[in-house]
């Protein structure tokens, strides 16, 4: 096989390695090993749904969204809406929730492809303040500040019923996660997966070869929305609480910085980050949150300075340099 | 009613005179070298606490206070400047926003350490309260010093852009970059002098603005989204662009807390969505 297609090969392919197929048992494994703390993994999973879907858009299509929390905040309150209402079957909650989210996010599309980089940065912080007033307007519907809770969630297939420990809670994300990945990386492997990458490299290039850039973002934003939403709708619930800071703009920051800390454009990236950020809040929670707030800026300016890609990244020029010194030191 | 809406229309004008000076100098930066700057209102926090601090602590009078909030906050601009900012000017905007988000959040984390988390209240001297009665209109004298103020220094800012060297070698870099360092001009220099004019001009707004914006920890995030978007709607690297967006963004958000107060903040963040749509690269601007 020429360098070129096996190059091809392993940027299209959705194939699992066995390598991954291990890694992804290492959750399971956590959650025979530490069983006291379920709930800690449910919102590390739910969470790496929502920078899963974050990385879609801005790794792969190289759109910086500062709002991605309208979604997670909008498929949130569907998800708990319903319950509210009486429809308790779980599975189709979080897929109402993901649709609304989706059609919100088609809707957005529109506005946020318009415009340069700064520009759109800015309209998605604006889409994301405008649904947080909405929601703390609407507080008849929403709550308000104090959030929207006393539903209950039905049991899933109509059999697992939510536990008090989460064991339900957790394989159902579990579950939805391993799915939300396998279709993301179906995504962007896929031509258009590619086509987004070559967008994100050279955006003059592409209407030469015959390519929609417009519609090609669109559709990778309302993607990543949906999914967010689904992110969203998992958080209500496993937590049986919406609270109003979901839809923040410090929340869209949380996701960002959580991409950014495990590295862009990699999916896996996305996972490691929100895990080693989801951790280190957790140990950190004693701390008064302004000092919290100091170390995430710092970490954030040094990630940027030092660390280029972020966890995945620096391990994987670990990776190289140890490489290059055996290849060296073998004759 | 009419000099209700003429007292609006003065508060809104007072209000964008502000945004306008804490703006000006994002403007600026941003036509310069494209660099995005999120923590530009953290330099709008140091002027107002270093003002604040003088006139509570050692009893200066406000107005000599407001020199060395000025001076202070540019210094600091200029020292952030040569040792952080300019190692990402040719760095994407992610890494670039990432960046300055992250300063402004350790900024924030400090300023709350050093400060406290309360609101700072400035010690306004007694000629500057109370209201002149002109026309029939109550006008604050304040809000007047402001508005007079702003007025200054956008005609001498206007008058160093347009009649000096100095002026002359700022726009040519941010019309050409590459021409301008070409003909010799050390573009680096002139951007390190507009960065520190620039935070100079946003120290001394945050130092004026204690009034009517407020000082507290939250600052910089709080009004991040109307420094950037004087700046997105106004075009960035002009002055005529951000003074126009600044006046809109003012009286807009004046009229819409006093007529609609239910809808809060929602107006303002519609009307930016609009005006960008609308106005892609700005009103004025040369860049998006």
């Amino acid at each position: 096989m020429s360098p070129r297609s096996s190059a091809i090969e392993r940027l299209a392919s959705p194939r699992p390695r066995p390598v991954e197929v291990l890694a992804w048992l290492l959750p399971a494994l956590a959650f025979f090993l530490v069983p006291d703390n379920l709930a800690l993994g449910v919102s590390i999973m739910t969470y790496a749904v929502a920078v899963l879907a974050l990385d879609l858009v801005l790794g792969y299509a190289g759109i910086v969204s500062l709002g991605h929390a309208a979604f997670f905040g909008v498929g949130a309150y569907t998800a708990g809406l319903l319950a509210v209402q009486g429809w308790k079957e779980p599975l189709t909650g979080m897929l109402l929730a993901g649709a609304v989210s989706l059609a919100l996010g088609f809707l957005a599309s529109f506005l946020v492809v318009r415009g340069k980089d700064l520009t759109r940065l800015m309209v998605t912080l604006g889409i994301g303040l405008v649904v947080y007033e909405l929601a703390n307007r609407l507080s008849s519907v929403t709550g308000g500040m104090d959030g929207l809770s006393g539903f209950e969630i039905g049991p899933i297939f109509g059999v697992f019923s939510f536990d008090l420990y989460g064991r339900t809670a957790w394989w159902y994300v579990y579950g939805v996660l391993i799915l939300v990945f396998v279709l993301l990386r179906l995504v962007v492997s896929s031509p258009f997966g590619l086509s987004l990458r070559a967008i994100r490299e050279g955006v003059s290039r592409m209407p030469a070869l015959g390519a929609s850039v417009d519609h090609r973002l669109r559709t990778a934003f309302t993607l990543s929305a949906g999914v967010t939403g689904i992110a969203g709708g998992l958080l209500a619930q496993t937590t049986q609480f919406v609270g109003i800071d979901s839809l923040s703009v410090g929340r869209s920051a949380d996701f960002l910085v959580m991409l950014v800390l495990g590295g862009t454009g990699r999916l896996y990236g996305a996972l490691i980050g929100t895990t080693v950020f989801m951790i280190a809040h957790d140990y950190l929670a004693d701390m008064n949150p302004v000092y919290w707030e100091f170390w995430m800026g710092l970490l954030l300016m040094a990630v940027v300075l030092f660390a280029r890609g972020g966890v995945v990244g620096a391990g994987r020029r670990l990776l190289q340099t140890v490489k290059t010194k055996f290849a060296r030191a073998a004759p | 009613m009419a000099s209700n809406i003429l007292g609006i229309l003065f508060d809104g004008l007072a209000y964008g005179s502000l945004l306008f000076l804490i703006g000006v100098g994002l403007s600026i930066t941003m036509g310069l070298m494209n660099f995005i700057n999120l923590a530009h209102g953290t330099f709008a926090m140091a002027g107002g606490y270093i003002s604040a601090s003088l006139s509570q602590k050692s009893g200066m009078p406000f107005l000599a206070t407001l020199p060395v909030a000025f001076v202070g906050a540019g210094l600091f601009g200029l020292v952030a400047e040569r040792l952080l900012f300019r190692r990402l000017y040719k760095a994407p905007h992610l890494d670039q926003v990432l960046f300055t988000f992250g300063f402004v959040l350790s900024s924030i984390a400090a300023a709350h350490y050093f400060f406290g988390a309360g609101q700072q209240m400035g010690v306004m001297p007694s000629f500057l309260q109370g209201q002149i009665r002109v026309y029939g209109i109550d006008l604050g004298r304040y809000r007047l010093l402001l508005i007079a103020f702003v007025g200054l220094i956008t005609l001498a800012l206007h008058l160093i852009l347009s009649k000096t060297r100095f002026g002359a070698q700022v726009r040519a870099a941010v019309d050409n970059q590459d021409a301008a360092a070409g003909l010799g001009i050390n573009v680096g220099l002139i951007f390190s002098l507009c960065f520190a004019l620039g935070t100079g001009l946003a120290g001394l707004g945050g130092a004026l603005g204690i009034e009517v914006l407020g000082l507290d920890p939250g600052f910089p995030l709080k009004y991040m989204v109307y420094f950037l978007l004087v700046v997105v709607v106004g075009g960035a690297g002009t002055i005529r662009g951000p003074l126009i967006a600044a006046m809109i963004l003012g009286v807009f958000d004046v009229a819409g807390k006093y007529y609609v107060p239910q809808a809060g903040a929602f107006i303002i963040y519609v009307l930016m969505i609009v005006l960008l749509l609308a106005f892609p690269t700005g009103l004025g601007g040369k860049r998006a």
